[in-house]
């Protein structure tokens, strides 16, 4: 286990910095000079000029900006945002709300696809299940951006809810209209997955043997059925978490939350290609790390998987 | 006392032949595609979806059979958010403009950004993988890890970065490439596992065998087989690039705004969906719409072309 752990985080490494090049590569060909654009209508000395651009690496060629960002990255050092602030900080504001608003959209769309996956895949072939696909497959056609608006209007604003925008107050309970939201765009491809295994588990003898040894239903589901048919939905999750990231971003700024996306979405906005940078950056980072940790959940959800 | 080996039971012998199932032998060879065939044709959802892909193409390529209101000059701000009128079925942007003559004229952008970015990411994703898949070895290693390192970067954010870096050269064609450039990691890796799957097949031995090369098996023999999961996720893709052309436009990274866009056009009503909601929710159903028609295309070719979905279905 242990020796599988160090080699996915050794060929992560690869992935990481090749990654991390391609972003920052891009952000190197971006046109106009970021020195000049921080005097506006000044017009400073040359050597003030030179001296900036010494000091932030500008002057030396691609490869070496890119490793003192990399240095920096490693030491903890995510750089500065256009108007000066440490990424650092900003991320120690910011994260902790995006990280309620993940797990809040994460538990939704577990709950409710394990829920009608199951019920679903016992139904399979009615009524109820085919509506339950039709309105997965809309959920999954609509962009995130109609979702958001979609909701805001019918629950928030006409049924009244919730509250149409969260603002400074972001506690967990003022968090569930974009939670909801959000969760339901993650929500149709575990459902269908869970959906597809729970019909493959249902055949399997086991399942048989419990239903023949008379154990109950409500016994037979959740311990001998659900279990078993998580793993897709696990695993889907890791490549759910860029819809996730996405998202977020998204959901942020139209219900005004203070997170990651947030922040991101006003770069966006403004221009701010450094900051777009860093922060994509993060999100790269997140996303490897999810998937390294899926990767690793697998054994514990299915003992059969040993990692050599 | 008789031996106790003759008293076990023997099942009683059948001269009757079992029946065997009626097998078509006339008529023409079954094959992948007639079967999917077969299947498509006889479901209603296929040709439901079906036809709004062949009115959004419609749409796109002659906007005026629709309408002949334009859809951005003789925009009056008197008509600002107007409920519908006999010419105007739809009512009225903030703007004045006419919202249904809007709708139709944004599908061609939707579609021609959704097709350019899909043959963009399905041709690079289908060279990686059948490169990589058939060749296998150190060329496998290395494009698999370039296919990770792009996988690992959600392919939105991506278009984002590249549409921020070109901000001087937004068309069509660098939108396409922004998006179709980062979203083809998933599809190599699924036409990766499908030649890696038919070249084990004994017909690819035996093309060989005959002294066929390397170069002219793969073309003759596994890319047609292993061309299904390409048109599968091909249709999927198309869904996936009209909302991602929707999302960068509601973004602000998208075409310039003078490019009609149903995400732009959603982006610019929600400044005002407390009073006149409508002129948002229209636009968002056409995207929907849309999407879901590529979707439900999408689902039912893998279920028709695969046989293991087919079972659990």
């Amino acid at each position: 286990m242990f020796s599988y752990i160090v080699r996915r985080i050794l060929q992560l490494i690869p992935v990481f910095l090749g990654s991390t090049l391609l972003i920052y590569a891009l952000v190197f060909a971006m046109p106009g000079d970021p020195i000049a654009a921080l005097f506006g209508d000044k017009q400073p000395s040359q050597q003030l000029l030179d001296a900036i651009r010494a000091q932030y690496h500008l002057d030396q060629p691609f490869i070496v900006q890119y490793y003192y960002y990399m240095s920096g990255l490693v030491r903890g050092d995510m750089g500065t945002t256009f108007s000066g602030q440490s990424v650092n900080d900003v991320l120690a504001r910011t994260l902790p709300v995006t990280g309620r608003l993940a797990v809040l959209s994460i538990g939704i769309e577990f709950l409710l696809s394990i829920i009608v996956g199951t019920f679903s895949a016992l139904r399979k072939g009615k009524v109820s299940d085919n509506v339950a696909l039709i309105i997965a497959l809309v959920f999954l056609s609509m962009p995130i951006f109609v979702m958001c608006f979609l909701a805001q209007y019918f629950l928030a604003i006409q049924l009244g809810w919730f509250r149409p925008t969260v603002g400074g107050q972001n506690g967990w309970g003022d968090m569930w209209l974009p939670a909801i939201v959000l969760g339901l765009s993650l929500y149709a491809t575990s459902m269908r997955l869970m959906r597809g295994s729970v019909i493959e588990t249902m055949n399997q003898d086991w399942v048989r043997t419990a239903y023949s040894k008379g154990l109950p239903q409500y016994r037979v589901l959740p311990v001998h059925v659900i279990r078993n048919s998580l793993i897709p939905v696990i695993t889907n999750s890791a490549t759910n978490f860029g819809v996730l990231l996405v998202g977020a971003t998204v959901t942020e700024f139209i219900f005004n939350i203070p997170g990651v996306g947030n922040t991101l979405f006003r770069a966006i906005l403004q221009h701010e290609g450094p900051t777009i940078v860093s922060f994509v950056t993060i999100f790269v980072v997140l996303y490897v790390l999810v998937n390294l940790l899926v990767d690793l959940l697998y054994g514990l959800l299915d003992p059969r998987i040993r990692y050599v | 006392m008789s031996d106790p080996l003759s008293r076990r039971y023997v099942a009683p012998v059948t001269t009757e032949q079992p029946p065997t199932d009626a097998v078509r032998v006339s008529g023409k060879p079954s094959n992948l595609w007639r079967d999917a065939w077969y299947d498509l044709r006889r479901r209603p959802l296929f040709w439901i979806s079906l036809g709004f892909v062949a009115l959004l193409l419609l749409m796109a390529v002659w906007p005026t059979l629709f309408t002949q209101v334009p859809p951005d000059n003789q925009c009056l701000l008197e008509n600002s958010n107007k409920g519908p009128t006999g010419d105007h079925i739809l009512g009225f942007t903030f703007q004045g403009c006419d919202v249904f003559s809007r709708i139709v004229h944004g599908a061609s952008t939707s579609l021609s950004v959704g097709l350019l970015s899909t043959i963009i990411g399905s041709g690079i994703g289908w060279i990686m993988g059948t490169i990589a898949g058939y060749y296998g070895g150190w060329v496998d290693s290395l494009l698999s890890r370039i296919g990770d390192m792009f996988f690992s970067i959600p392919y939105i954010l991506a278009a984002v970065v590249v549409m921020t870096v070109f901000e001087k050269y937004r068309n069509v064609f660098t939108l396409s490439l922004a998006i179709g450039g980062f979203a083809w990691a998933a599809t190599a890796r699924v036409v990766r596992a499908e030649v890696m799957r038919v070249r084990q097949a004994e017909f690819i031995t035996a093309s060989k065998a005959v002294g066929r090369s390397k170069f002219s098996t793969l073309m003759a023999h596994v890319v047609p087989n292993a061309i299904a999961p390409l048109i599968v996720l091909g249709t999927l893709a198309l869904a996936g690039g009209i909302v991602a052309e929707s999302t960068l436009a509601f973004l602000g990274v998208g075409l310039g705004t003078e490019t009609m866009s149903w995400g732009a056009d959603i982006s610019r009503a929600q400044s005002t969906l407390r009073v006149a909601p409508m002129s948002l929710i229209y636009p968002s159903i056409a995207l929907t719409t849309a999407v879901l028609s590529f979707v439900v295309l999408g689902e039912l070719l893998r279920d028709a072309m695969d046989p293991k979905a087919r079972a659990t279905r």
